[in-house]
């Protein structure tokens, strides 16, 4: 158990549970989330609150204090030049060079422009980038981001900020089976913790989380038992589930059945 | 006891008013020409504590509800109208968790609605009526309450004057600076807002309407006279003074999402300062020998500096000590009759 841990690029983590950062009561009660769950990795949204200069400082350092690495993200860019310049902006202000790439298609339901997506991911991986791109759960496109030099996925559960949980678990399934070795993050749509511990049950590697923990009654609590429900989830799919009978409707003919019945 | 109040934005007028009531001398001393010309002209001048209790702690209510008999009736500036809160069809879930997380509001179906604001009749099937909530215009507010102050014999203004260059020594210094106070307070940060103040002479409205949505909520305050004030974008940076195309456009089109007509305003003025906030943008008095803080008041300008400016008062005059702005974070907290704590000591015990 202790041992069970998540490589994405380089970095080893114990903690499945990412932390977007936007929309929380205040800081304090962001920094007091992370906390609470254990979180090792939160995105930052550079795009508005850059503005001029670095004037998004004062923001950025009351996260950096909290002692996490933080994953920035191209949020808001709706064209694979805009994020590719975003991704550019945040390497220099937060010395890093991971990205979380996100091409927005359609500003309702915010589903991600998968072709400017692929752009960018290619661009910004020969740019010496390590992405985490957004996307949806389709197959070939993940393939293509995987082609475009991407080593970690993040699929949609459901649209961003919808607390749906997960729209379509065959294609999420689907996704897993195809990519065994590709570090999968659920990114999106998630409400409950029980949504989240049903993507770990299916050998999804982690959870990206904003709304449902930001816009909770209490964001604080809310992040812990998303932490505990990953934790559970997790352990679930390690633990190889029993598969499930379908005990009503048995299919041998009523001399094979257990002796009890008989009598 | 001589009393120099630094800043004359909401919360130094407060502050001097409060402490004037008091009988001590008070010198207010402004580095612009006129009162107001901070960040408190760019508010949205809603005295709503109820409504805040969406996004912030208890503690902003408890002081929030002094500021209603403050504005309304010893200063007489503030109307009681209540505030209207409403969303899209779609969006119905945002006016659920909004319910969840405030009260002192009614349920109002569609011919409520009609019959409180007649100009939105048919274009929301449900909203929220905070019916205690008052709204004012900021900048009347001020002029108003500086005019007050110039007619109290124990209090001078000094406008256009920089505090550092007094060589006078009052007893006490009370530090409404704002923003700008950063230099003695490194915890504060500033979050840009941004505002517009459209004119229409084909809506009417009587109440501050508060439109939800998950991405872009929006707030319009009839100003009288066909203004109206649309606020506010909440964004982690500190670029002051820059009103950005993308705000405008969206805060434009979250107005049009209340009413049509407002594509054919007229946008009058654009604004955007700084709102001064700590960590758990929660505000704060901090004494310091004989200076004493009034800051982090955040995007609770109005709705606290009443209250703030009181207990700033009973500070100075009486060695008062109040736990729940003077203490540090946690117990702010706790005196806000939060929680928190008790989760945060739960996951420290499983360890996780």
């Amino acid at each position: 158990m202790h041992n069970d841990t998540v490589t994405l690029y380089d970095v080893t983590l114990s903690s499945r549970l990412l932390l977007g950062t936007a929309r929380y009561p205040s800081p304090a009660i962001l920094a007091e989330a992370i906390r609470a769950s254990g979180c090792e990795i939160v995105t930052v949204s550079l795009r508005r609150e850059a503005g001029g200069a670095r004037a998004g400082e004062a923001f950025w350092s009351l996260i950096r204090d909290v002692g996490v690495r933080v994953l920035p993200n191209t949020a808001g860019c709706r064209t694979a030049k805009e994020a590719i310049a975003t991704a550019q902006m945040a390497r220099e202000v937060f010395a890093t060079d991971w990205i979380k790439l996100e091409v927005i298609g359609e500003e309702d339901t915010l589903q991600p422009d998968v072709f400017g997506l692929v752009d960018a991911a290619r661009a910004l991986s020969d740019d010496g980038f390590k992405v985490f791109p957004y996307t949806t759960d389709d197959l070939v496109v993940a393939e293509k981001l995987l082609d475009a030099g991407c080593r970690v996925l993040m699929p949609w559960a459901a649209p961003i900020g919808s607390g749906r949980g997960v729209n379509n678990a065959f294609a999420l399934r689907a996704l897993r089976a195809h990519f065994p070795d590709t570090p999968l993050i659920v990114d999106a749509g998630l409400g409950a913790p029980s949504h989240a511990a049903l993507v770990m049950e299916m050998g999804y590697d982690a959870v990206l989380l904003n709304t449902a923990v930001s816009r909770a009654g209490d964001p604080v609590l809310m992040a812990r038992a998303f932490a505990l429900a990953i934790e559970a989830g997790r352990a679930g799919f390690r633990a190889q589930p029993m598969t499930p009978r379908d005990m009503a409707e048995p299919s041998t003919p009523i001399i094979g059945r257990p002796f009890d019945r008989l009598a | 006891m001589l009393a120099r109040v630094i800043g004359a934005g909401v919360a130094g007028l407060c502050a001097a008013y409060a402490l004037a009531r008091k009988g001590v001398e008070v010198e207010i001393v402004e580095r612009e020409c006129a009162p107001g010309l901070g960040c408190s002209r760019f508010a949205g001048g809603m005295i709503a504590p109820w409504c805040e209790l969406e996004s912030a702690e208890p503690l902003v209510a408890t002081l929030g509800e002094e500021a209603l008999d403050f504005w309304s009736r010893e200063i007489g500036i503030a109307t009681i109208a209540g505030s209207l809160v409403v969303a899209p069809a779609r969006e119905r879930a945002e006016l659920a968790d909004f319910a969840r997380r405030t009260r002192n509001f009614d349920s109002l179906d569609a011919t409520d609605i009609a019959a409180l604001e007649p100009d939105l009749a048919g274009r929301f099937d449900a909203a929220l009526f905070f019916r205690q909530e008052a709204h004012l215009d900021p900048r009347a507010a001020l002029i108003a309450l500086t005019g007050r102050l110039a007619q109290t014999p124990n209090v001078t203004l000094h406008f256009h004057q920089d505090a550092a260059a007094l060589a006078t020594i009052p007893d006490w210094i009370i530090d409404c600076r704002g923003f700008a106070a950063r230099d003695a307070l490194p915890g504060l940060r500033g979050v840009k807002g941004e505002m517009l103040i459209l004119r229409s002479d084909e809506i009417s409205l009587t109440r501050p309407v508060r439109m939800l949505h998950p991405r872009r909520p929006v707030y319009v305050v009839p100003r009288g006279e066909g203004l109206f004030m649309v606020g506010a974008t909440m964004i982690e940076n500190e670029e002051r003074a820059r009103v950005t195309a993308r705000s405008v456009v969206e805060l434009v089109n979250s107005a049009f999402a209340v009413h049509p007509a407002f594509a054919e305003a007229e946008i009058v003025e654009t604004g955007s300062d700084l709102r001064p906030a700590f960590a758990n943008n929660l505000p704060r008095l901090l004494k310091r020998g004989h200076t004493l803080y009034i800051n982090g008041l955040y995007r609770h300008g109005f709705l606290l500096a009443p209250a703030l400016a009181r207990r700033a008062a009973e500070v100075v005059v009486n060695d008062a000590y109040f736990p729940e702005v003077m203490d540090a974070d946690s117990n702010q907290r706790a005196a806000a009759g939060c929680e928190r704590d008790d989760v945060a000591n739960a996951a420290g015990r499983t360890g996780v």
